[in-house]
């Protein structure tokens, strides 16, 4: 998977964050490359780690709360090392993020042109009028109707879609390099959520950006992502091209996200096959694999599973798997069993 | 924008009349229903030696004989038109604005409070500039250093400031930092700033930094619990993804937000001092409106207290207002609502 030429390049990451109930272990031990133009869609539950995997790419965690280690490389700019000032002035102009709520998100007080205009001059030395034009510039070319006349609106005079829109806009004003959507579209109204996504795919051709959309939606990883990266407790537990996590998934909790994807195509009474049981406790991490209380195979492991963490390893080309079932059983149980559970039309 | 303003100011008025018709009950009314007449009221102003004849002479001259609400509306109108009052051989006019007419000292309320305004002036400003600086900068360095010595120490202070009344800190300040340290002035010492600017402010720099201690902590205290509660806020996030510099986020992003309620609570406290800060007035024996009240309640000098009520009250309506006002400015999803 460690692509020499890659453009972001995360080795080992570990993101921890003591507490006085003990040591979360948000993210632990992640590896993963991204080139330009490539489009990364990290998936997992609630607390899975994706958007602490986020924050820590921007360098965004306080070192007095977080320990954070192992290597994050943006075009060779390491960035868990490098001191905070080399790190905020790559923020926002090489590397920037899209949030969740855009509502939140964005300062109630000053208007969306105010809030663009501050992000392109940080990092710009350009004189107000000529940001001003870029923001309108930018508004139009994320599809808001007349950008002279909203630039000046605050936050809550738009509505959710045109308030993501505002806040793609300025994320990217300064031609970032990489790109991360944090659940961009978990917000939205369905039908805008399909527009966004549009949106976001069209800008990416544009600027040639490497994209990482963080969801726990797969429809939307579907939508937009090259390659898959599946999180659970923390770890990467499944990793392909997008092709590979949608047609021959082999780890049992990715079988368990596409099976909670609801599908007109699947009969009503099975339409969604939830995962059974909670996210784990990332301070009492279940022994073995993190996976095993909730997995349906467990007994298949003959008891690894309980006492041994599963390593990634190779399943295919450029399939990583982490599962102490043998490949092969796992590629039969996918064909025989659950493939043809999702894909029921009775 | 206009059209708020304009309901503000009804609301205003209205509030300013029932404040008054309280306060009308309570002096005029209540000590009927404690058995007390007319004539009762009316020989506290005429002297001990009136004979009862001379005590009804004068209730009747009052108007104190006549029923509540027509006094009431007497006392309302006299602001508007002044009033003429007779009783014995003494006839006076109230001139308006009227709030009342002092039969003890025999002169109109209103002029002797406006002639003490500077006093209370100097005192709440220069003491509200104090406070606002040290507070909030306290609470924003406490908020940003959580848990740090500077904030336990900080807020360990302020919670003593909070609890410390202030004609205890006065005193002990007093007796300290002019009595035996001779580095400030005595109580009672004040010289108008048009008199001599230096003085003034040398006068007044004991007062200022012990009422400016009492809500100094106060603020701290707000402002490191909003700081702390806005720098968690989703835009600070934003603001750093950004990549702003760590300043800008703390002070435009943050500090802006965390304000807001400061600003609010700021109003109310320099109106309500305004009013008077009767403590503080009278533990460093200022001639401000504060002690002017203390004085007359003393005296029991009903005119007297009636007028400063009102006029206190008036200056916490009118902070009232501009603090909807200006909350208004500050915060766009106000002004549209």
């Amino acid at each position: 998977m460690p692509a020499p030429d890659a453009f972001l390049d995360v080795r080992d990451l570990r993101i921890h964050f003591p507490t006085d109930d003990g040591l979360v272990k948000s993210v632990d031990g992640l590896t993963f490359s991204l080139a330009r133009g490539k489009t990364l869609g990290i998936v997992g539950e609630s607390g899975s780690g994706k958007s602490v995997t986020s924050l820590g790419i921007l360098g965004l965690h306080n070192k007095r709360n977080a320990r954070v280690s192992g290597e994050i490389s943006l075009d060779g700019t390491d960035i868990v090392n490098a001191d905070p000032e080399t790190v905020r002035k790559m923020r926002g102009r090489r590397m920037a993020m899209i949030f969740q709520d855009p509502l939140s998100a964005m300062h109630p007080y000053y208007t969306v042109g105010h809030q663009i205009i501050e992000a392109y001059r940080v990092h710009n030395n350009v004189s107000k009028a000529v940001a001003k034009k870029h923001a309108i510039d930018m508004l139009g070319r994320v599809g808001i109707p007349q950008p002279n006349r909203r630039v000046d609106d605050y936050p809550h005079q738009f509505s959710g879609g045109m308030r993501q829109r505002a806040m793609i806009a300025m994320a990217l004003s300064c031609d970032p390099e990489l790109l991360i959507a944090d659940e961009p579209t978990t917000a939205l109204d369905v039908t805008v959520q399909a527009q966004i996504l549009d949106l976001m795919r069209d800008l990416q051709q544009e600027f040639n950006s490497a994209l990482i959309i963080i969801t726990h939606d797969l429809g939307v990883v579907a939508e937009l992502a090259d390659d898959v990266l599946v999180m659970y407790g923390g770890k990467c537990i499944e990793y392909g091209s997008a092709v590979t996590i949608f047609e021959e998934p082999e780890h049992p909790y990715t079988w368990g996200l596409l099976g909670s994807m609801p599908r007109l195509d699947r009969g009503v009474t099975n339409r969604l096959l939830p995962i059974s049981g909670n996210p784990p406790s990332l301070i009492n991490v279940p022994s073995g694999c993190a996976f095993h209380p909730r997995c349906a195979y467990e007994a298949r492991t003959g008891g690894l599973g309980t006492t041994t963490v599963p390593e990634l390893a190779e399943s295919g080309r450029g399939h990583l798997v982490r599962c102490h079932m043998p490949v092969a059983e796992r590629k039969r149980i996918w064909n025989e069993q659950v493939r043809p559970k999702l894909e029921a039309t009775s | 924008m206009v059209a708020y303003i304009i309901r503000r100011l009804f609301g205003a008025v209205l509030t300013l009349l029932i404040v008054s018709m309280i306060t009308f009950g309570i002096f005029y009314l209540v000590p009927r229903w404690a058995g007390g007449t007319a004539n009762d009221l009316a020989s506290r102003y005429v002297g001990r030696t009136a004979n009862p004849e001379q005590v009804a002479e004068a209730a009747h001259g009052l108007g104190l004989d006549k029923p509540f609400f027509v006094q009431y509306w007497d006392w309302l109108q006299a602001i508007f038109v002044g009033r003429d009052f007779a009783f014995g051989a003494t006839q006076a006019h109230c001139p308006a604005p009227c709030l009342g007419y002092s039969f003890i000292g025999r002169n109109p309320v209103l002029p002797d409070i406006l002639d003490r305004l500077p006093v209370t002036a100097s005192l709440a400003f220069g003491a509200a500039i104090i406070w606002v600086i040290f507070g909030v900068a306290t609470g924003v360095v406490s908020a940003l250093k959580r848990g740090s010595i500077f904030d336990r120490a900080a807020m360990g202070i302020a919670l003593g400031g909070v609890s410390l009344p202030i004609f205890w800190t006065g005193l002990v300040s007093l007796v300290i930092f002019s009595y035996t340290l001779h580095w400030t002035k005595p109580g009672g010492a004040y010289t108008p700033i048009e008199q001599n600017p230096g003085e003034w402010a040398y006068s007044l720099l004991l007062p200022w930094i012990t009422l400016a201690l009492l809500f100094s902590a106060a603020y701290a205290r707000l402002t490191r619990a909003g700081m702390l509660e806005t720098m968690g806020e989703d835009y600070i996030r934003t603001a750093r993804a950004k990549g702003l510099r760590e300043r800008t986020v703390v002070t435009k992003h943050g500090l802006r937000a965390a304000l807001t309620p400061i600003a609010t609570i700021f109003g109310l406290d320099v109106g309500l001092l305004m009013g008077g800060a009767v403590l503080t007035e009278s533990t460093f024996s200022l001639p401000g409106i504060g002690k002017y009240a203390i004085d007359a309640i003393n005296a029991n000098d009903m005119p007297k207290v009636m007028g400063f009520v009102i006029f206190a009250a008036g200056f916490v309506v009118i902070a009232n207002l501009i603090v909807d006002v200006v909350y208004a400015v500050i915060d766009p999803r106000v002004r549209l609502a």
